[in-house]
C-alpha cells in the first residue's frame, strides 16, 4: 500500500516508531503533488524545502528520543486563509497575491506542535466564498473523480489535495458548509466543529461570527486525531470559548447502539438528487442496523437558512474586507490620482466578481434604513434556527441528513448562478447560523463514480457523539477507503 | 494585519468603570461593542471598534465651580472605542516638521511634498469618549467643564490628561439661538482643540461666526470644522455630502459582557475622595480658607501630602500656608512636583512645630526649608548645627537693641518725633544683627521701652 494512503494516525506511528522516516514521507507527498497537481490544482504555494527541513527536524528528534507529538509525519495541507509565517496567504484573491503574513495562525502553531508536515497552501473560493472553488483568482481546482467537475468549495484545495492523496489530511475552513460539501463531493471525512472550539486567530476572517476552521481527512479518526491537535480556546481569540477539550478518541468505538438519532425532514425535499436521497437512506438503515434508533424530526426555520445567511455572512464580509484598501499590504492599484482612486482601481483590480457582490450585499444590508428589514431580520431567523436545533436535540442525541443535495457538478455548471451555487450549501448553512458541530462522511457514489456524503450534526460541543456515529457508519462500510483514479496531466 | 483578532483590554475596561463612577454614571449591566464602518488611512480595519447603543455608561454629571457659581453638567454618555492612527502630510520644504490633520474623517489632501504617513503608534489604544449634554452656554463655561473633568481623571487615576501626549482629546459642538428661544440652533462640531486655551477662543470664534450667518440672513449647515490655531478661526473639515453612513453592527470578534453590581462595587469602593467633595471637607471639616481649600485639592498629590502631614500634626492652616507658600516657591524655583520634593511630610511637620513652638522665628524656617529641600537634613539638625534657635529672652537681646540704637541715631530721632514707621526700621536692624533669630515681637517690646513709648 502507497504511503501515503495510510491513514494518518496508522503514518504517525510508522514515523515515531522510526519504521519510515519522516523525511521519506515529506518526499513522496512532494512527488506526488508535482506529478499529479498540475492536473488538480489543489495547491497555489508548496513548502517543498521548508517541509523537508521540518522533516529532517522532526527525524533528528526522535532519533534522540524526544516524544514525537500525536501527528509527526503527518503531510498535511493548509487552506490558503490560514496565515503561515513567511509563506504567501493570498485568500486565492489578487488583492492578498502578494501578501506574506509575519505570523502563524493559532491552528499552525499547534499543527507544527504536534509535528505535522505542512506541505503547502491550498486554493479556494476567494475569501472562502463560493460552492466549487471556481471563485479563485489563480483558476479552479478540479475534482480528482472526475476532472470536468468541481471539487465543491470553499475548501475545494484541500479537499482536492487529500482526496488525490497529495496530503493525508488537511484544514479548511467552514462558514457555510465550506469543510463538509467539498467533502461530499470529494468523498473524504469534513468536520464543523462547533463554533468557538478552534481560534480563529490567524483565519482571514469571512464572516468572524460564523467561520470555524475544521480538518479534513480520509477516515474518522484522523478527523478526530486532528481536531484534537487544534482544538482548544486561546486567549488570542476572545470567541474561542473556555470550555474543556474532551479526548476525542475516547468514544469513538463506542458505536451505534443506544444512540437516538433523528431524520430532518427538510432535508430531504424538492432539489435533491435521488441518487443522493436513497444513498443516504441507505446509510440510516446502516446505522439503525449497528444499534441506533431512528426518529423524524422537524427544522422548520430551514427554508429561510440560505436567505438569512446571505445577509449575515455577507454584512460581515463587507466589514471585514474594508481592510484591503491599498495603505499598508497586498495589492495597491499603480497609477491612481487621490485617496479614493486609490481605494476604488486597488479593490476594483483586487476582489473578484463574486466577492464584488457579497461586500455590495453586505454593505445594503447594513445601510441606514435596511438595517432593521435584512440584517435585524437576519438575526431574528437565525435565532429561530438555534431554537429548531435546540428542541431537536430534546429527543435525539444527533442528526443524520444528506451533506449536499447533488453529487460533484460540472465546472462552469452553476458559475454564472449565482442562486444556484448558493443553493448547493441549502443543507449546510443551518449549522453555521446554529453554531454546531457537523461532519460529512462518504456513503455512496452516484453513477458508480461520483461521492456521496453522509451528513451528521450535534449539539454544541458534542463533536464526540458526531465522530462516534460517524465512526460507528465508517466501520460498517467501505465507502472510505474508495479512491479516485488520477492521471497525470 | 489580515486574520488578527481584537481582545478587550481588562485594564481599559476597569478604567472606564472607573472614570464613568466618578462621573457619578449609570453603569451598564449588559454591554459589547459595535463596529462603526469607514474608509480613512488612518483606520486601518476601515472599521472602529466603539460603542453604539449599549454603552459602558450613561446619565451621569459633573458639579463645575464658574466662577464662584456651581453649574452641574449631565453627562449623557462614556463609552469605551479604540483610537485611531495620526496622518502626517509631509512639506516639500526641507527640516518643515509634517503637518498634522487632526485625525479622523474628510478628504485627506496629501502635503506639498505629495504624499502622506501614517503613524499607527496610538491605532487600537483603547479611549474613553465622554459625551455631556449641552448644558454649557460659555466658553469659560467650557473651560471651566474641562478643568474639573481633567482633575476627576487625574484623581482617579484614569489619565495623566496630557493634552499634548493626547491623552486627553477634546471636540466640542457649538449652536447659537436668539435670546429668549427655547430651542437649540443647528450645531457645528469643532476638532484639533489641543489646548484648553483654544477650546475656550475656538469656541467663541465659532459662536461668533455662527451669529454672523445668522444674522446675514444664512443658515448653519451642521457640519465638523477644524481649529486652526494659527489663524485664529475654524474652517469646514467634512462637507456634507461626505456625511457617513456609520454602518454600525454588533462587533462579532468580540463576545458581549457583563457587569456585575459587585464589580462595580468593587471599584466604587477603590475610587478616591472627588476633588469638590475633599475640597468641601478640607473648609467644613479643617477651616480652611475656600481657596486655599480649593489649591490643595487640585493636585491629588498636593492634597494627599497635605492629608498626611495633618494627621501628625493637627495644624491645617499652618500647614496650608507652609504649602501654599514656601514649599510650593521652592518646588517651582526648583521644578519639581509634590511626588519629587525631598521634604516628606514627617519632616515638613517637625519643621512646623520648631516655627510654631516658637523655637525657630517664621523667617529662619524659610532658610532652614530651603537647606532641608537641597542637602535632604532634618530641621532639628539644621537648626542645631547653625545655632539658629530663637533669641526670644530680654537679657541676650537688650545689648543687641541697644547697640542698633546706638548706631541709628536718626531713626530713633525720627520716631521721637513722631515717625513711627521708624520703629520697623529699628527692627529690621536688629533682626539683620540675629541674623533673623530674634523673636519679633519681643524686639519690638524692648525698642519701645528704650524709645519711651
Amino acid at each position: 500500500m502507497e504511503m501515503l494512503d495510510l491513514p494518518a494516525h496508522e503514518l504517525r506511528d510508522a514515523v515515531a516508531g522510526r519504521r519510515v522516516s519522516a523525511r521519506e514521507v515529506a518526499e513522496r507527498s512532494l512527488v506526488r503533488i508535482e506529478r499529479l497537481d498540475p492536473r488538480l490544482k489543489a495547491f497555489l504555494t508548496l513548502r517543498k524545502d521548508a517541509a523537508l527541513r521540518d522533516a529532517d527536524a522532526l527525524d533528528a528528534s526522535i532519533a534522540r528520543g524526544e516524544p514525537p507529538g500525536p501527528l509527526a509525519g503527518v503531510p498535511m495541507a493548509l487552506k490558503d486563509n490560514l496565515c503561515t509565517r513567511g509563506v504567501r496567504t493570498t485568500c486565492a484573491s489578487r488583492i492578498l497575491g502578494n501578501f506574506v503574513p509575519t505570523y502563524d495562525a493559532t491552528v499552525v502553531e499547534k499543527l507544527r506542535a504536534a509535528g505535522a508536515l505542512l506541505v503547502g497552501k491550498t486554493n479556494m473560493d476567494e475569501f472562502a466564498m463560493g460552492s466549487s472553488t471556481e471563485n479563485s483568482a489563480f483558476g479552479p481546482t478540479l475534482n480528482p473523480w472526475d476532472v470536468t467537475r468541481v471539487p465543491g468549495g470553499s475548501s475545494g484545495g484541500t479537499t482536492a489535495a487529500v482526496a488525490a492523496g497529495l496530503a493525508t489530511a488537511g484544514l479548511g475552513s467552514d462558514t457555510g458548509g465550506s469543510i463538509r460539501q467539498p467533502a461530499s463531493l470529494c468523498g473524504v471525512v469534513g468536520l464543523k466543529p462547533t463554533y468557538g472550539r478552534v481560534s480563529r486567530f490567524g483565519l482571514v476572517a469571512f464572516a468572524s461570527s460564523l467561520d470555524q476552521i475544521g480538518p479534513i481527512t480520509r477516515n474518522v479518526r484522523d478527523a478526530a486525531l486532528c481536531l484534537q491537535a487544534i482544538a482548544g480556546p486561546d486567549p488570542r481569540d476572545s470567541t474561542s470559548a473556555s470550555v474543556e477539550t474532551p479526548d476525542f478518541l475516547r468514544d469513538l468505538e463506542a458505536g451505534a447502539k443506544g444512540l437516538r438519532l433523528g431524520i430532518p425532514k427538510e432535508y430531504f425535499g424538492a432539489g435533491i438528487d435521488p441518487e443522493v436521497a436513497s444513498a443516504v437512506e441507505a446509510a440510516i438503515d446502516v446505522l439503525r442496523r449497528a444499534g441506533a434508533t431512528t426518529q423524524e424530526v422537524s427544522l422548520p426555520h430551514t427554508d429561510y437558512g440560505i436567505a438569512a445567511y446571505y445577509v449575515v455572512a455577507p454584512a460581515e464580509a463587507s466589514s471585514n474586507l474594508a481592510r484591503y484598501d491599498g495603505v499598508r499590504y497586498g495589492l495597491r492599484a499603480a497609477d491612481t490620482r487621490g485617496l479614493l482612486s486609490m481605494y476604488e482601481e486597488t479593490r476594483r483590480q483586487g476582489f473578484g466578481r463574486e466577492v464584488s457582490r457579497r461586500i455590495m450585499l453586505g454593505t445594503f444590508a447594513l445601510s441606514s434604513g435596511y438595517y432593521d428589514a435584512y440584517y435585524q431580520k437576519a438575526l431574528k431567523v437565525r435565532r429561530r434556527i438555534k431554537d429548531d436545533f435546540d428542541a431537536a436535540f430534546g429527543s435525539v442525541d444527533a442528526l443524520v441528513c444528506p451533506t449536499s443535495p447533488v453529487p460533484a457538478f460540472k465546472l462552469g455548471e452553476k458559475a454564472d448562478d449565482p442562486l444556484q451555487m448558493y443553493l448547493a450549501d441549502v443543507f449546510t448553512v443551518c449549522l453555521n447560523m446554529a453554531g454546531l458541530p457537523g461532519i460529512s462522511v462518504p456513503c455512496g457514489l452516484a453513477g458508480g463514480k461520483l461521492p456521496i456524503g453522509l451528513q451528521i450534526l450535534g449539539r454544541a460541543f458534542d463533536e464526540s457523539t458526531v465522530l462516534r456515529v460517524a465512526r460507528a457508519y465508517e466501520r460498517e462500510t467501505d465507502w472510505h477507503s474508495r479512491r479516485p483514479e488520477v492521471a497525470e496531466a | 494585519m489580515p486574520g488578527v483578532l481584537p481582545v478587550l483590554n481588562r485594564a481599559a475596561y476597569e478604567l472606564g468603570i472607573r472614570a464613568a463612577l466618578a462621573l457619578h454614571c449609570e453603569i451598564a449591566p449588559f454591554t459589547k461593542f459595535d463596529r462603526k464602518n469607514y474608509f480613512y488611512p488612518d483606520l486601518p480595519k476601515a472599521y472602529q471598534i466603539s460603542q453604539f447603543d449599549i454603552p459602558l455608561s450613561r446619565q451621569g454629571w459633573l458639579d463645575v465651580d464658574v466662577a464662584g457659581r456651581a453649574l452641574r453638567v449631565r453627562i449623557h454618555r462614556a463609552h469605551l472605542e479604540e483610537d485611531a492612527g495620526k496622518l502626517l502630510h509631509p512639506e516639500l520644504r526641507e527640516g518643515g516638521d509634517p503637518a498634522d490633520d487632526g485625525g479622523g474623517g474628510g478628504g485627506v489632501r496629501a502635503g506639498r511634498a505629495g504624499y502622506s504617513l501614517v503613524d499607527f503608534n496610538r491605532s487600537g489604544v483603547p479611549l474613553l469618549e465622554i459625551v455631556t449634554e449641552p448644558d454649557m452656554r460659555t466658553p469659560e463655561e467650557a473651560y471651566e467643564y474641562l478643568t474639573a473633568l481633567k482633575r476627576v481623571l487625574q484623581y482617579s487615576g484614569v489619565s495623566d490628561c496630557d493634552m499634548e501626549k493626547g491623552s486627553l482629546r477634546c471636540d466640542a459642538n457649538v449652536s447659537v439661538r436668539p435670546r429668549g428661544s427655547e430651542t437649540l440652533g443647528t450645531r457645528t462640531e469643532t476638532k484639533n482643540l489641543n489646548s484648553f486655551k483654544f477650546l475656550a477662543k475656538a469656541l467663541a470664534h465659532e459662536a461668533a461666526r455662527q451669529i454672523k450667518v445668522l444674522e446675514a440672513g444664512g443658515r448653519v449647515v451642521q457640519e465638523t470644522r477644524l481649529w486652526d490655531p494659527i489663524a485664529g478661526e475654524t474652517r469646514p473639515m467634512r462637507s456634507k455630502e461626505e456625511a457617513h453612513d456609520y454602518r454600525y453592527f454588533p462587533e462579532p470578534d468580540l463576545v458581549p459582557f457583563v457587569i456585575t453590581p459587585a464589580e462595580v462595587e468593587r471599584i466604587r469602593a477603590a475610587l478616591p475622595e472627588m476633588p469638590a467633595e475633599r475640597c468641601a471637607r478640607f473648609v467644613e471639616q479643617l477651616g480652611l480658607p475656600p481657596k486655599d481649600a480649593e489649591v490643595l485639592t487640585t493636585d491629588r498629590g498636593l492634597a494627599e501630602y497635605f492629608e498626611s502631614c495633618v494627621a501628625l500634626e493637627n495644624a491645617p492652616r499652618a500647614i496650608a500656608n507652609w504649602l501654599l507658600g514656601d514649599v510650593r516657591k521652592e518646588m517651582n524655583e526648583r521644578h519639581l512636583d509634590i511626588e519629587s520634593l525631598p521634604v516628606r511630610p514627617e519632616r515638613l511637620v517637625e519643621l512646623v512645630r520648631l516655627v510654631e513652638g516658637a523655637q525657630i522665628t517664621r523667617l529662619v524656617g524659610k532658610d532652614v526649608l530651603t537647606e532641608m529641600v537641597v542637602s535632604g537634613k532634618d530641621a532639628a539638625a539644621i537648626v542645631r548645627e547653625k545655632g539658629l534657635l530663637q533669641i526670644a529672652d530680654a537679657a541676650s537681646l537688650g545689648p543687641i537693641v541697644d547697640k542698633v540704637l546706638g548706631a541709628n541715631a536718626k531713626a530713633v530721632t525720627d520716631y521721637r518725633a513722631g515717625k513711627k514707621a521708624a520703629l520697623s526700621s529699628l527692627v529690621g536692624q536688629v533682626m539683620k544683627e540675629t541674623r533673623g533669630k530674634a523673636n519679633a515681637p519681643l524686639v519690638t517690646r524692648l525698642l519701645q521701652e528704650k524709645l519711651g513709648g
